[in-house]
């Protein structure tokens, strides 16, 4: 951590407001001068995709409530109106229900990329466990805004994933009906999952603050996993990683700007431009692109309540994970044993989201058991057995030894 | 440790201890009705029964009726369906309760207990997947009865695979129970009352 070294404000107005709230010092240790390690790659880059991301949604969120009522009579036609007659109501729409995808696009690459590097191991666990509340109460938000246009598929998707809650015993049923409000999904469902929905993204706001908080107190991991050791392994955040998260902004607004001109329903359902019809399920009920793998672990297991126990255990596992992993070696570019079985894990969670996509029958309920079988083996055998026997490559003796040349090489230099 | 701090518990302690108690039962009191308020409200508890006419539903046929925001089968089976369901021993099932509202819990699921007053014929009940609460596709699944090369009978739901038979019981696939039968009465001979 940089020691905080008493910022002299020339400015008096600045001097008067620093010795009574220190903010103005406090931004200049955090998003100025924070020192960071030199050879973040881009996909270190996908921590401010994110925040980006949450501004959008919130901004274009607070927007579309301008305009929406939330009553099953309204709702569904509130939204054409929104796409069809509100001034940029089209595009404004849209960026929310692409934004959504978007979102998590990046915070999968995120993770992964923690998954790759063991961003998860000490001293980082508090902020890998923050992170994975954030992915839980991300994916909470996105379920009730998607509930919100009232769709065929937005209805059904609330009245499913209500009834998981069905699964457990004794109080079930009784918890089921509070959550609903009524004996099936319906107008008070509807009310009580947009007032929700506005909710969440601000504690999703708190939650980023702590994330980033709890980051700043080890600081960033980095590719080859080495603790920083010295003012020569970092570079400040400004003008070095402000300028290479925003190339990288960029670089992911254009994919965001691609699907959300030219193909902003290729990533959705068309059955869901019909309004939702309580008394006929569509044939085919699937969720979202990024539900499908957490879905196919339901689907694959033909018990109600394990199905459910499973499909909440495949993200409730990677708060243990920091203590599954037993090996001391943090990035995987030094693990060649562990690479492999990470890149498997990669192809494991395609598989399943493949298998999500497909209906519950023949060939892929089996693909669906296996994969299933192999994300849990993965994390509660491979992992940490892995980490007794493999042998780790040597690791470099500091960041600035690995990434700059030898000091040789310098002074031949100059 | 010095003995003095060890000494007997004082009348501060215990008044301490009890102003924290009551604070958080007061604590606990006072959220409950903001729990409360979203469990179903008065007008939706208020919702009237319904009454169906069952006279124009002809043997095969089926009708799906709204109640209380669900929907209701109301099937007028075939003697061979009733045949196939009776032909079902208990053992082969995967839930053995009758789960019929009008009968004491823990009614065995045998075919005369899926229905109300001994009116084999008539099947009512709710046409919502005990798995996550899908409507099940009638006509369906793999235990139909076969009738002139028609599927007669029997529930699919689509979306996790769970098949029904001819007594709307629960036979393959995740759904953890039979399809549950609603209250009802007959009010007259061919007229129900739901609820």
């Amino acid at each position: 951590m940089a020691e905080h070294a008493p910022y002299e404000f020339k400015n008096p107005v600045a001097r008067w407001l620093e010795s009574r709230l220190p903010i103005l010092s406090f931004t200049k240790v955090h998003l100025l001068d924070y020192p960071t390690p030199r050879n973040l790659n881009y996909f270190w880059t996908f921590g401010a995709i994110l925040a980006v991301m949450l501004v959008v949604q919130i901004v274009t969120g607070i927007v579309l409530v301008m305009h929406f009522t939330p009553h099953v009579d309204f709702a569904f036609d509130s939204i054409e109106e929104i796409r069809r007659d509100v001034n940029y109501g089209n595009i404004i729409q849209k960026m929310h229900q692409v934004g959504a995808s978007m979102f998590f696009l990046a915070v999968y690459i995120h993770i992964f990329r923690g998954l790759y590097y063991g961003s998860y191991k000490p001293p980082r666990e508090v902020l890998w466990m923050i992170g994975v509340l954030i992915l839980l109460v991300m994916m909470a938000t996105a379920f009730l805004g998607y509930v919100l246009p009232w769709g065929q598929m937005s209805f059904w998707a609330a009245k499913v994933i209500t009834n998981l809650f069905s699964a457990i015993p004794f109080f079930g049923e009784s918890i089921v009906t509070w959550l609903w409000g009524g004996f099936s999904v319906d107008n008070p469902t509807l009310n009580r999952f947009f007032s929700l929905h506005y909710l969440l993204p601000f504690v999703l706001v708190g939650l980023v603050f702590l994330h980033i908080w709890a980051l700043h107190v080890p600081g960033n991991n980095n590719p080859i996993g080495v603790e920083v050791q010295s003012g020569q392994d970092t570079v400040s955040f400004h003008p070095y990683y402000t300028m290479k998260d925003l190339y990288g902004i960029v670089v992911f607004l254009l994919l965001f700007a691609a699907f959300m001109f030219f193909a902003p329903d290729y990533l959705g359902h068309p059955i869901n431009y019909a309004k939702a019809d309580p008394l006929v399920t569509p044939t085919h009920i699937v969720p979202e692109w990024y539900f499908l793998p957490y879905y196919a672990i339901l689907r694959s297991i033909p018990d109600k309540l394990l199905g459910v126990i499973a499909m909440f255990g495949s993200i409730l596992i990677l708060f243990a994970l920091p203590w599954l992993d037993t090996s001391k070696v943090r990035s995987a570019n030094y693990r060649p044993i562990y690479r492999q079985f990470f890149w498997l894990l990669v192809i494991d969670s395609i598989i399943l989201g493949i298998v999500g996509s497909n209906p519950p029958e023949g060939a892929w309920l089996t693909i669906g058991r296996i994969a299933t079988a192999y994300y849990f083996l993965h994390f509660l055998v491979i992992v940490p057995l892995v980490g007794f026997l493999e042998v780790p490559r040597p690791v470099p003796k500091s960041i600035s030894e690995a990434v700059l040349p030898p000091r040789s090489e310098f002074r031949a230099a100059e | 440790m010095s003995t003095a701090e060890a000494a007997e518990p004082t009348r501060r302690d215990f008044l301490y201890i009890a102003t924290g108690a009551v604070g958080a039962v007061g604590a606990a009191l006072a959220l409950w009705p903001f729990i409360d308020q979203m469990n179903p409200d008065a007008s939706v508890r208020a919702l009237a029964s319904i009454e169906v006419d069952l006279a124009p539903i002809a043997a095969g046929q089926a009708i799906t009726v709204k109640w209380r925001g669900n929907p209701v089968f109301i099937r007028h089976r075939t003697p061979q369906e009733i045949e196939a369901a009776k032909a079902v021993p208990l053992d082969n099932l995967p839930d053995t309760e009758a789960r019929n509202a009008n009968l004491p819990e823990g009614a065995p699921a045998t075919d005369e207990n899926r229905v109300v007053g001994g009116k084999e014929s008539m099947l009512v009940m709710l046409g919502v997947c005990t798995h996550l609460g899908c409507v099940p596709i009638g006509n369906d699944g793999d235990y139909t009865v076969v009738e002139n090369n028609v599927k007669v009978g029997g529930w699919f739901c689509p979306c996790h695979g769970s098949h029904y038979d001819t007594a709307g019981r629960i036979r393959k696939g995740p759904a953890p129970e039979n399809l549950h039968v609603p209250q009802y009465a007959y009010v007259s001979d061919t007229k129900i009352r739901i609820g």
